[in-house]
C-alpha cells in the first residue's frame, strides 16, 4: 500500500465518502457490455445454481439450474448459458480493419470491435474459469454427449478468464477491481471485496450515510451477496426446502433467485455508469486494440477448429505466457502513470519522477564531438521534489513521450528556505531531422514539466525454445503421452498474441 | 512401537477464574480451526481469554448486538459429510485405496479402529483409548475419531483429527479429509493453507502425546495427507503436504501466547462473559480485555464485528498495509493531522510525517 493510497483511505474515512484514486478511467468501457452474475451451489465443485445476464439493464435474463446436483440439469444450464453468451461474443465480427505489421511490409486484419463481459468480483472470474474448464473438453457425441455450444462456451469462457489475468485487458472485467482502481474507501480491502459494501462508500443511497449504507451492505437479508457464493441463511431456509423435492418448482426457484440476484445486477450497472462518467485515459484505446487482436486471433483459432486450451500449459508455453504477462504489467503501470497525474504522483512520492520549472534552455546546442554533428539541446529544471536519480539516467516527459532526456548533473540549491534541486538535462529525439529543433519541440524557460524514469519504450518479448527443445531444467521435451496437450498449449496461448487473420 | 507401562494422566489445570467468566454455561470446545485462528492473531488478549474460558462467542456477539453470519450452508455440510462417509464406508475401503498410493500402506495388514462418536461425555475416555492405542499400536492401522490434547496458552484443549494413519514403518501420518475440489492438480490456495495449518495442529498434538508416552516425537511425520474430491467428481484424490513450515510457525506462536491464566488473574474482579447477563455489563467486561482488531478477524472470529466497531477510527481498522503506510500512527485523525501539519510529529514520526505531508500536497495539487 503506497502512502498516497493509504492517505486517500484515511481521507475517505474522515470525509465519510470514497475518494478518487484516478483522474481518468483506465479501462475501456464498451457501449454494449454484457453483465453476468454467476451463482454457485454451496459445497459443490463449481456447480452452477443460477446466472443473471444480459446487455439490457432493464431486462436481465435469469437462468436457473433445476436441480444443481443433477448432471443433466447442469449441462442443460450450460447449453442455455451458451445460447445467451456465444451469440453476443460472436456479434463483433462484422467489420475488420487492416493493421500494418513487420514495418509496413505486411498487413493483418482484426475486428473493429470485441465483446466485453462484466462479473461482480474476482470470484466471478474464477467461477467462469472453472466452468470453462468443466465444459470445454465435453464431447458432443457418445454416451455423455452435450450440445455443440457447450464445449464452445467452455473455450470462450477459458479465453476470457485467461485475458482477465493480463493487466490492462478489458475483455473480462470485475466490478470490485475496476471500482477499487478508481476510488479509495474508508474501510479495509477485506470489506471492499464485498461489492455492496464498496458501493456503499462510492455511491450510498440518497438520504443514507456511508456508515449506515456499509452496515446495511453487510446484512445478507438486506443486500444478498454478489456471488458466486450464496448466503448460507438463504441456502438453509429458502433453497433447501425448494430443492428437497425430486422435481423442484422452477417458477418459484426462479422467483427467489431473481430476488437474490437483482440487487447485485443494479449495483453493477450503477458502477458502470459511474465509470462511464469519468473521462477516458488517452492510452486506453491502445490497450483495447490489443484486446481486439486477442479476440480476433481466438475467433480465428475457433473458426479453424483449433483444440481446446490444455489443462495445464507445457513448460515453454507457460514461460512464454509469464513473460507476456510481465511485459503487460510493466506497460500497464507506465501507461497509467502517463495518463493520470494522480497515478504519476505515486512515482513522484517515491522519487522516480519529479516536476519542476525550466530555468535555462539552450535549444540550439550542437554536439559535434562525434563523426557527425547532432542536435543536443540542454535545459535546466529546478524542482522542490526529491530527486533520487543519478547522472546518466534517461528520463521521459509525458508531454513529449518521444523525446529522451539524459541527466547531466543533479545539484542541490543551497540558499533559500526550501530544499530545491537543479537538474541539468540533455535532450535527444522528437525534434525533427534537422540541426535546428522544430518549433515547440524543446521546452522553453518558464515551462513546468514532469520527468520520470518510467519509459514507454518497446520491450521485446523473450526468446523461447520450441516445445521439443525444452531444456532439462524444465523437465525436458514433453513425452509423447502429453505431447498433444503441450502442442495445444502453444496453440491455446496464441489467444494473447496478435495473429494473422485472413480478411473476413 | 515399544510399549510403555506408565501412562501419565493428562494434566488437569482447569482454571477457576477462567471458568467463572463463562457463568453457568457449558464450555465451548477448541478445535484445530480455533487454534489456527488463535495463532493467526496471537496478540489479541480478548480472543485468548474468551477462547480459553470456553465462552460461546457467537451467542455473546448476539447478546451484545453485534451478531455475525458465520453460518454454514447445509448443502456444503451435506457434501462434506457425504464425502467423508463415502471414504470411510466399509472400514475405510475407498480411503485405503487412495492412501495406499501416497503412503505405501500394506493392503492386508491395515487395521481400522473407530474410537467412538463425537460426544462431550466421552472426551476423557476417548482420549484414554487414543493414548492406549498409540502406545500399543504396531503395524499399519487407521485410527478414526481419535482425541488428542494440546496445551494452548496454559490450558489443555481437546482436538479431534479426522483420522490418523499408521504406516508400516511405524511412522504416523495425519489424514485430513476436505471437501473442496482439486482441479487439474490445483486447489484454492487459501483452503489448502487453512487445511495445512489445521493438520499441523494435529501433528504437534500427536508429537507431544508421543513424547509424554516416552516415544520419539519424530515418529509423527511432518508429511500430512490431504484427501479431496478430484476435479468435478466425488472421486477422492490424496496429496501429501509438508507442514514443517506451518509447524514452526505454530510452535513459535503457541509459546508467544501469553499465559491466559496470568492474564485472567490480572483482570479486575467482577468481569463476566456469562451470556445471561445484560448487554451493557457484557460490553463493559469486554472493554476490560484488550483486543487487537485487524480486518482478517472478520473471517476468523465471531466477535470481530464488535471489535471492528470499537476500533472504528483507528488505522488498524483499515488493515495492516494501510496502517504501515500511514507511518504506524494509531488513529486516522492523527495521521490526517500529521499530513496537514496540524500536529507536530514526534521524533520517530518525523520521517513518516514528511512523507504524509508530501503525499497530501501532491493529492491536493492534482485534485
Amino acid at each position: 500500500m503506497s502512502t498516497l493510497t493509504a492517505l486517500a483511505r484515511a481521507q475517505a474515512f474522515a470525509a465519510a465518502r470514497a475518494q478518487p484514486l484516478a483522474t481518468v478511467r483506465h479501462l475501456h468501457l464498451h457501449e454494449r457490455p454484457m453483465v453476468l452474475i454467476p451463482y454457485a451451489m454451496a459445497g459443490e465443485a463449481n456447480a452452477p445454481l443460477a446466472a443473471m445476464l444480459g446487455t439490457d439493464r432493464k431486462n436481465p435474463d435469469l437462468l436457473v439450474v433445476a436441480q444443481p446436483r443433477n448432471r443433466d440439469d447442469r449441462f442443460a444450464f450450460a447449453a442455455s448459458l451458451a445460447e445467451a453468451i456465444v451469440p453476443y461474443v460472436d456479434s463483433f465480427t462484422a467489420l475488420t480493419e487492416a493493421v500494418a505489421v513487420d514495418r509496413g511490409r505486411d498487413v493483418r486484419y482484426r475486428f473493429t470491435d470485441a465483446p466485453q463481459l462484466w462479473v461482480p468480483n474476482s470470484g466471478g472470474v474464477e467461477f467462469l474459469r472453472l466452468f470453462g474448464r468443466s465444459t470445454r473438453f465435453r464431447s458432443t457425441e457418445g454416451e455423455y454427449a452435450v450440445p455443440a455450444a457447450v464445449p464452445l462456451l467452455g473455450r470462450w469462457l477459458t479465453f476470457f478468464a485467461n485475458t482477465a489475468e493480463v493487466p490492462g485487458s478489458s475483455l473480462l472485467l470485475n466490478v470490485v477491481q475496476a471500482m477499487s482502481l478508481h476510488w479509495a474507501t474508508g474501510q479495509s480491502s477485506a470489506e471492499d471485496a464485498q461489492l455492496a459494501a464498496l458501493m456503499a462508500w462510492i455511491a450510498p443511497p440518497a438520504g443514507v450515510s456511508v456508515f449506515e449504507a456499509a452496515a446495511a451492505a453487510e446484512n445478507p437479508a438486506l443486500l444478498p451477496p454478489a456471488g458466486p457464493a450464496t448466503d448460507p441463511a438463504f441456502d438453509n431456509h429458502v433453497l433447501a426446502p425448494l430443492l428437497s423435492v425430486a422435481e423442484p418448482d422452477i417458477a418459484e426457484l426462479t422467483a427467489v433467485l431473481r430476488e437474490q440476484l437483482l440487487p447485485t445486477w443494479n449495483l453493477m450497472w450503477q458502477a458502470i455508469d459511474l465509470l462511464r462518467a469519468l473521462p477516458v485515459g488517452s492510452r486506453v484505446a491502445g490497450r483495447w486494440d490489443g484486446d481486439r487482436d486477442a479476440y480476433s486471433a481466438f475467433y480465428q483459432h475457433l473458426a479453424e477448429g483449433g483444440a481446446p486450451q490444455p489443462r495445464r500449459d507445457g513448460a515453454v508455453a507457460a514461460a512464454a505466457r509469464l513473460s507476456r504477462l510481465e511485459n503487460a504489467a510493466a506497460r500497464y503501470a507506465v501507461q497509467r502513470a502517463f495518463d493520470d497525474p494522480l497515478v504519476m504522483a505515486e512515482y513522484r512520492l517515491a522519487g522516480a519522477a519529479f516536476e519542476g520549472a525550466v530555468t535555462l534552455a539552450k535549444a540550439d546546442r550542437i554536439d559535434d564531438s562525434g563523426k557527425r554533428p547532432v542536435l543536443r539541446p540542454r535545459i535546466m529544471v529546478v524542482t522542490a521534489e526529491p530527486v533520487r536519480m543519478e547522472p546518466g539516467a534517461t528520463l521521459t516527459s509525458p508531454a513529449r513521450p518521444s523525446q529522451k532526456a539524459t541527466i547531466i548533473s543533479v545539484t542541490p540549491v543551497l540558499p533559500g528556505d526550501e530544499a530545491k534541486t537543479e537538474v541539468l538535462l540533455e535532450l535527444s529525439g522528437g525534434m525533427g531531422r534537422k540541426l535546428v529543433a522544430e518549433p515547440g519541440s524543446v521546452p522553453e524557460v518558464g515551462e513546468r514539466l514532469l520527468f520520470t524514469t518510467l519509459s514507454e519504450a518497446y520491450r521485446p518479448g523473450g526468446a523461447f525454445p520450441e516445445p521439443d527443445q525444452t531444456p532439462w531444467t524444465h523437465g525436458g521435451p514433453p513425452v509423447s503421452d502429453s505431447a498433444a496437450d503441450d502442442e495445444a498449449g502453444v496453440n491455446g496461448s496464441a489467444e494473447l498474441e496478435p495473429a494473422a487473420l485472413s480478411g473476413a | 512401537m515399544p510399549r510403555v507401562t506408565a501412562t501419565p494422566r493428562p494434566r488437569d489445570n482447569s482454571d477457576s477464574a477462567l471458568d467463572r467468566f463463562r457463568g453457568a454455561n457449558p464450555a465451548k470446545r477448541h478445535n484445530a480451526r480455533t487454534i489456527a485462528a488463535l495463532t493467526g492473531n496471537p496478540g489479541c488478549s480478548r480472543r485468548a481469554v474468551l477462547d480459553a474460558a470456553g465462552v460461546d462467542k457467537p451467542r455473546l456477539a448476539q447478546q451484545i448486538g453485534f451478531p455475525m453470519g458465520f453460518g454454514q450452508s447445509r448443502f456444503a455440510l451435506a457434501r462434506g459429510n457425504g464425502f467423508e462417509a463415502m471414504l470411510k464406508a466399509d472400514n475405510c475401503a475407498l480411503l485405503l485405496s487412495v492412501l495406499r498410493d501416497v503412503l505405501a500402506l500394506e493392503t492386508d495388514s491395515v487395521a481400522y479402529a473407530d474410537l467412538g462418536e463425537d460426544d462431550d461425555a466421552t472426551l476423557g475416555a476417548r482420549h484414554g483409548r487414543t493414548r492406549e492405542l498409540l502406545a500399543a499400536a504396531a503395524g499399519a492401522a487407521l485410527v478414526d475419531h481419535p482425541l488428542l490434547t494440546l496445551e494452548v496458552a496454559g490450558r489443555q484443549v481437546f482436538l479431534e483429527p479426522d483420522l490418523i494413519a499408521f504406516q508400516v514403518e511405524g511412522r504416523l501420518h495425519v489424514v485430513e479429509i476436505k471437501s473442496f475440489a482439486i482441479v487439474d492438480g490445483q486447489a484454492d490456495s487459501a483452503k489448502v493453507s487453512a487445511a495445512a495449518v489445521q493438520a499441523a495442529v494435529y501433528v504437534l498434538a500427536l508429537r507431544r502425546l508421543l513424547t509424554s508416552l516416552g516415544h520419539d516425537p519424530a515418529l509423527v511425520s511432518h508429511d500430512v495427507v490431504l484427501v479431496c474430491p478430484r476435479d468435478f467428481s466425488l472421486t477422492p484424490q490424496a496429496v501429501v503436504i509438508d507442514v514443517r513450515k506451518q509447524l514452526a510457525t505454530l510452535k513459535r506462536q503457541l509459546t508467544r501466547l501469553a499465559s491466559v491464566s496470568d492474564l485472567a488473574a490480572s483482570l479486575p474482579d467482577g468481569i463476566s462473559f456469562d451470556v445471561a447477563l445484560p448487554p451493557a455489563q457484557l460490553i463493559a467486561s469486554l472493554h476490560e480485555v484488550e483486543a487487537r482488531y485487524a480486518p482478517e478477524c472478520l473471517s476468523a472470529c465471531e466477535l470481530a464485528v464488535f471489535c471492528r466497531h470499537e476500533a472504528s477510527g483507528s488505522t488498524a481498522a483499515l488493515g495492516r498495509p494501510v496502517r504501515d503506510a500511514l507511518g504506524g500512527v494509531n488513529t486516522i485523525q492523527e495521521a490526517l493531522e500529521l499530513a496537514t501539519e496540524a500536529r507536530t510529529p514526534t521524533e520517530e514520526q518525523a520521517e513518516a510525517a514528511a512523507l504524509l505531508q508530501a503525499a497530501a500536497r501532491l493529492r491536493a495539487g492534482i485534485l
